[in-house]
């Protein structure tokens, strides 16, 4: 596969691996962020770790938009396939998450709610053009990447007088939560991070500008690197170089489809469709201001919260729990009491892990042979 | 909500619409989201629609640097 | 001898005709639905005695017993359907045990109202499956459920086959140092079910690699009767197979991913549904664990086989008392495969 294949070489990940470890200062620690999920896919599943120097310490971070959704949302997803009786379109990532009850939108599947799986918002308008009779909701969720194909969905369901369809929207934004992680300037010395390895995809829409203030006001190097291993290798020597001088800067590893300003066009789209909520409750890290999105007023007609007048849930996760202090980095989910004894990817407690992604899931999936080492 | 993969626009079918190919698979996709798309150029695919066309030349820049790191480790 | 037709006032309508709840009731539509499908199809002296049970005559030594029941859900998809795949499933589960598959029975339960020509394509298919194995099935059964309590039609097979001496195959048998091959290509069957059943519109030519293997078997036999484990992942993939065996063996596994046989459109069609090729299932792939002195003589053995042509070597047994399957990644690293956590469903995250 072109362009896929030679970003997964041996020869160039032990060229790096050699590059990093020459380049690395043993007597310091260098804690990268990986922020978002499908990064933490590729480390774990590739195994980088185990080509990095001890020095350098990856750390999982909230970039998974399945594991931050509050569980309440799903309730709510839930209450509309079971009792609204709506037909109720998702992505493949969506449909195991545990809610309440012992529910998951799988399960109520089974107990007879019209659930479906798609891997488009288009596949989600077909559905509401052939069942006219039918309300059918896409139940949305993702980062600045997944966001442009909703709002063309909602433009195309406005143009073509799709009235049965609506959103259940979720979408959540990167730079807020990224500024959660390192807080206020004042604080950033004391975070337990000191360099980001930024998003690919979501950087492709939104571009490299928005991570500027990270390295201008808070004095932590922001990597954007593409999503295939040797990317994230690269990225992380290039955090390295930045770490060793001193220096904290946005750089773009992902040079092939990532620019400054992203895509514009995609970016009107979301702005004619979204406006920013007042704060958004993310699953581990609490409720965050102007940290997610909910149509506009001009779109209002196609929220499936205002059209089904779903009230507002809150889960509490289990006291246990230590997803907050690891999607921060202060700890491992090897430190959790709750890791791999009552919380695995079949009984997940909390959103690290929740889907493949999270830090968790992804250390019991693909690395949990190390703590028995 | 990460997983996107270059793909070859192998044809435009109107409508916004395209065919590409990931190796030997053919999907119908939305160019909804981008602009100036043409058969023979490879463009980022998300959930079904192209986020961005993907810049050959820097991707030929970033290869040469990895064969160059290759090279190096191999002597 | 066959039954004079003038039993039946009508031939059985295969063009626009369904199931119905007679069909299952044991009267005259059963009995014809029997003979002008069933018996049709499946043809052999044991199925024309129209017994309710077979009488066979079966050699000495152990017996491997195997049976299996089909849901399958599109029936038909690219390179197989229903029929073939309950007959190559049960007769690979009786040849796991390296034994020669004899005799299979087929039960159908069927939904009212499923079209009649969709019904014999599928026996005819099983049929075909059968004689090409050379393996009769020898009796059945027919129910009929109400409509909207079935999926169109569930089938049962079950089938017999006879361990030849000094054959010792069990999934408690794998031992450290223990040499992991697969007999070719990974998760076939799954992506072509999986593009159908989701209407993907994958003009791709992925076709399920259903398949009969207990010829396969018997030539690794021929050359090495000591081998210790035979399995076909199935459900799961080959890693659940991996995953199963080592618990069941008190056993570790390191696999290296670089030497893992997976076709270029496997690996497409998989990274465009977000799937991993390990975790998908296979219909006519096998995984084998022998000894290392055993291991090259198999290897050669698989690929002069029709069906094992792309055969590889994978990995080997370790000592791990947390029977943990480990694999090194393409890039050098190490990562585990685990047990698949749920239904493994394509992700686009």
């Amino acid at each position: 596969m072109k362009y896929i294949d030679e970003f997964r070489g041996e020869g160039p990940a032990r060229g790096l691996a050699a590059a990093i470890a020459r380049e690395a200062d043993p007597a310091r620690e260098y804690r990268i962020m990986e922020f978002c999920g499908g990064h933490t896919h590729a480390i774990s599943r590739y195994g980088i770790a185990d080509l990095l120097p001890a020095s350098v310490r990856l750390i999982h971070g909230p970039g998974c938009p399945v594991c931050v959704l509050p569980m309440g949302r799903v309730d709510s997803a839930i209450e509309l396939a079971l009792e609204h009786r709506v037909m109720l379109l998702a992505y493949g990532d969506c449909l195991r998450v545990p809610a309440s009850n012992g529910l998951s939108l799988m399960k109520a599947r089974a107990r007879g709610a019209d659930v479906r799986m798609v891997y488009s918002t288009q596949d989600a308008l077909r559905f509401a053009r052939e069942n006219p009779g039918r309300e059918v909701v896409f139940f949305a969720i993702g980062f600045e990447t997944t966001t442009p194909a909703t709002a063309v969905a909602v433009l195309q369901a406005e143009r073509e007088g799709l009235a049965n369809f609506s959103v259940f929207c979720n979408h959540v934004l990167t730079p807020p939560a990224i500024a959660h992680i390192v807080g206020s300037p004042a604080q950033a010395p004391e975070v337990a991070i000191d360099g980001f390895i930024g998003p690919a995809h979501v950087s492709t829409v939104i571009g490299s500008l928005p991570y500027e203030r990270f390295a201008r006001d808070h004095g932590k190097p922001v990597v954007i690197a593409g999503f295939e291993p040797l990317d994230v290798m690269l990225a992380i020597r290039m955090l390295v170089a930045q770490l060793n001088d001193g220096r904290s800067e946005i750089e773009n590893e992902f040079t092939r489809a990532v620019t400054p300003e992203g895509n514009l066009k995609a970016q009107r789209l979301v702005a004619q469709v979204f406006e920013l909520r007042d704060s958004f409750e993310w699953r581990g890290l609490g409720v965050l201001p102007a940290s997610a999105l909910q149509l506009n007023q001009r779109y209002r007609a196609f929220d499936a919260e205002l059209r089904f007048r779903l009230a507002p849930r809150a889960v509490p996760d289990n006291k246990a729990c230590e997803c907050g202090a690891i999607l921060r980095g202060r700890k491992r989910p090897s430190h959790c009491r709750l890791f791999a004894t009552v919380c695995t990817p079949e009984n997940p407690m909390g959103s690290c892990m929740v889907s493949s992604e999270g830090a968790c899931a992804a250390h019991y999936t693909y690395g949990r042979f190390r703590d028995a080492a | 909500m990460c997983l996107a993969m270059p793909v070859l626009v192998l044809e435009l079918t109107g409508g916004d619409q395209a065919i590409v190919a990931l190796g030997d698979v053919r999907k119908e996709v939305s160019l909804a989201l981008v602009e100036d798309v043409q058969p023979g150029d490879y463009v980022i695919l998300h959930a079904g629609y192209a986020l961005q066309k993907l810049d050959r030349d820097e991707a030929d820049r970033t290869l040469a640097l990895f064969a160059a790191l290759a090279q190096m480790e191999a002597t | 001898m066959s039954r004079s037709r003038k039993d039946w006032p009508r031939p059985l309508d295969f063009r626009d005709g369904r199931v119905d709840m007679t069909h299952g009731s044991g009267g005259r539509a059963m009995a014809q639905l029997i003979e002008e499908l069933f018996l049709e199809a499946f043809d052999n002296q044991y199925l024309r005695s129209l017994n309710d049970q077979a009488c066979l005559a079966v050699p000495p030594g152990r017996l491997a017993m195997a049976t299996d029941a089909h849901v399958v859900s599109p029936l038909f998809f690219p390179g197989g359907d229903i029929g073939s795949l309950s007959v190559h499933g049960t007769i690979n589960d009786v040849a796991m045990a390296g034994a020669r598959p004899l005799y299979l029975s087929a039960a159908f339960v069927l939904e009212e109202g499923f079209p009649l020509a969709d019904l014999r394509r599928i026996v005819q298919s099983m049929a075909l499956a059968a004689r090409q194995a050379r393996v009769p099935i020898v009796t059945g059964d027919t129910k009929v459920v109400e409509s909207g309590k079935g999926d169109g039609v569930f089938i049962t097979t079950t089938g017999i086959g006879v361990i030849p001496e000094g054959v010792e195959i069990s999934g408690d048998r794998a031992r450290p140092g223990d040499r992991i091959l697969v007999s070719g290509t990974l998760g076939k069957h799954g992506v072509a079910v999986m593009a159908c059943r989701e209407g993907l519109e994958f003009a791709s030519h992925i076709r399920s690699d259903t398949a009969a293997l207990h010829g396969l078997v018997a030539a690794m036999i021929d050359v090495a009767p000591g081998i210790h484990v035979l399995r076909d992942p199935t459900r799961g993939g080959l890693a659940t197979t991996l995953n199963e065996i080592a618990r069941a063996s008190g056993v570790g596994m390191m696999i290296e991913e670089v030497r893992l046989p997976v076709s270029g459109e496997v690996a497409a069609a998989c990274e465009f549904l977000g799937l991993d090729p390990l975790y998908v299932a296979n219909e006519g792939k096998l995984a084998c664990i022998c000894a290392p002195r055993d291991a090259e003589r198999v290897l050669a053995a698989m690929r002069a086989h029709s069906l094992g042509a792309k055969a590889a070597l994978i990995g080997e047994v370790t000592e791990d008392p947390n029977c943990f399957v480990q694999m090194k990644t393409t890039l050098g690293g190490r990562r585990m495969v685990d047990w698949l956590s749920g239904e493994q469903l394509p992700r686009i995250c």
